[in-house]
């Protein structure tokens, strides 16, 4: 009786100590090499990041290809507003075009759904802020038909 | 089994073995820009937020969503607008709405001249002293050495502790991939010298990147001339996202 209680903790050490073996064996194995070299993370994770693709290529990537348009806002009451502001994600056009390759032409934004988006006049926008009472001010039409987009003000 | 087979499934067993190995490796390296100059260690990113300046437009949430592949559903968002209104005598009960956080801007819903309104530009405060990468049990949160909170996909757990500790209700649970996700401040973007999408977008110059570390930045002297605050102080996580008019009701 006594010699089979003393073979059943042998069987429970034998147990522990596998599986202290298996998860020290494991944890070298599969954890990468740097891990922790600059904090308790893996390195490589930083550079994964990194790697994603953008998609606004940045205000300066369009003024090599549309200076014209670079130069006509440089004064107006729009510089402050990003191209890719109003005409959307544009980095795969950007980079078409300089590579050569064949890629969508970018949509023109629409002047009547755009322009409201930022001038609806709305409480809660700051005091300076220009905005209209967009049915009061164009009614249905076109902000476009007086507006140009690059250079709003009229007067 | 004899021994010819034995060896022919042994020899098997070893090379799936090393092949795994090699690509495990591979995925593990992932893919490193060619030329890379930049330094971690030369800057330490902070964000500036002029909550005077915002028009609520949302296209900063618009464009993070884009530039970041989050899941086009309202509640997962990396930066969102909430709209505070404080009716004049009762500070302390602002009514807060962000409807599908600002994705679509925000509907009149107030009389001008009753109360203030103002709209309130959040995301993640990649705090100095986070609460979210204390509370990982892997390792898969982390801040890096030029102060950006991250989370490594390929390690999270799911395990939701982060998304509990992050006292700015920041991080979510992706549900294509059942990981944490949450602003990385566009890490892509900055590492290659551009500014997040956010920034990027907004019309009015109410979100600024800002490097501390360096010493001509304008957000040195913005810092010293303004009155400048951030959210929750009293939780000392070292938050790096500053916000100038900031009113007290906001939370
Ligand atoms: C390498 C040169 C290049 C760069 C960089 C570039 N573009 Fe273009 N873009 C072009 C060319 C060429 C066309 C005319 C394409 C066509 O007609 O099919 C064009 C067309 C456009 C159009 C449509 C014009 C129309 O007539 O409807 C828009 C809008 C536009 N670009 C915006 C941008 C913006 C915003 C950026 C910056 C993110 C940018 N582009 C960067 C070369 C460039
Ligand atoms: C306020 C919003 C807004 C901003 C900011 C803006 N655009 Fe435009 N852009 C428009 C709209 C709207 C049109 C379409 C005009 C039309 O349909 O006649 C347009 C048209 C264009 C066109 C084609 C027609 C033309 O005028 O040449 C180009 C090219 C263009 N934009 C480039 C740019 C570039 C480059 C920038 C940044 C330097 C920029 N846009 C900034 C709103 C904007
Ligand atoms: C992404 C936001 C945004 C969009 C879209 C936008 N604007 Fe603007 N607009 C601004 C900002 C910001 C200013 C500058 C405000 C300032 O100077 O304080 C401005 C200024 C103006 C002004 C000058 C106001 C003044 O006081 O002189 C006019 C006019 C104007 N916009 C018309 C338009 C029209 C028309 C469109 C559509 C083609 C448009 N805007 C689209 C953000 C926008
Ligand atoms: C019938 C022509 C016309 C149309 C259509 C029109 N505007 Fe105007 N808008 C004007 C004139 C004129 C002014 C004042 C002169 C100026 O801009 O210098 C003005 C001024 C503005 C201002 C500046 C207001 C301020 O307080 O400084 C904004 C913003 C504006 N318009 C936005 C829009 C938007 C948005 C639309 C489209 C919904 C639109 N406009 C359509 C003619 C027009």
């Amino acid at each position: 009786m006594r010699f089979r209680d003393v073979e059943h903790l042998f069987r429970l050490a034998a147990i522990f100590l596998a599986g202290t073996l298996v998860f020290v064996v494991a944890k070298a194995e599969m954890r990468p090499k740097d891990f922790g070299k600059d904090g308790h993370y893996r390195p490589a994770a930083v550079d994964e990041i990194r790697a994603r693709a953008i998609s606004y290529a940045g205000q300066t990537a369009c003024a090599d290809c549309h200076s014209d348009v670079v130069d006509l806002r440089a004064q107006a009451r729009h510089k402050a507003v990003a191209c890719e502001s109003c005409h959307g994600p544009l980095a795969t056009h950007a980079t078409a075009m300089s590579d050569g390759t064949e890629a969508a032409k970018p949509v023109r934004p629409d002047g009547r759904t755009l322009c409201v988006r930022c001038h609806a006049a709305k409480t809660g926008k700051p005091k300076r802020y220009p905005i209209v009472d967009i049915k009061e001010h164009a009614g249905d039409e076109n902000c476009l038909s007086c507006h140009k987009p690059h250079d709003p003000r009229i007067s | 089994m004899d021994r010819r087979e034995f060896i022919m499934v042994g020899g098997k067993m070893l090379f799936m073995t090393a092949a795994t190995a090699a690509a495990l490796e591979h995925v593990m390296a992932g893919t490193p820009e060619k030329v890379d100059t930049y330094k971690a260690a030369e800057h330490w990113w902070a964000l500036l937020i002029d909550v005077e300046k915002c028009i609520g437009c949302g296209s900063c949430v618009r464009a993070c969503k884009t530039e970041n592949d989050v899941i086009n559903e309202p509640f997962y968002f990396r930066t969102w607008v909430e709209r505070y209104h404080i009716e004049a005598t009762d500070a302390e009960h602002p009514i807060v709405d962000s409807p599908n956080g600002a994705y679509d801007g925000f509907p009149e819903a107030y009389e001008e001249g009753k109360g203030k309104t103002f709209f309130v530009p959040k995301m993640c405060n990649h705090c100095a002293d986070s609460p979210c990468t204390q509370v990982c049990p892997v390792g898969a949160t982390f801040i890096t050495p030029d102060g950006v909170v991250l989370i490594d996909k390929d390690y999270c757990v799911g395990c939701r502790y982060c998304v509990q500790a992050c006292p700015y209700g920041c991080r979510y649970i992706d549900p294509r991939t059942h990981t944490a996700d949450k602003c990385t401040l566009c890490y892509h973007r900055i590492t290659k010298g551009l500014v997040p999408a956010c920034v990027e977008v907004c019309p009015t110059g109410s979100r600024q990147l800002a490097d501390l570390k360096n010493p001509s930045d304008p957000i040195h002297e913005f810092l010293r001339t303004h009155a400048i605050q951030v959210l929750k102080p009293q939780m000392a996580t070292g938050s790096k996202i500053y916000y100038n008019g900031l009113d007290g009701a906001v939370r």
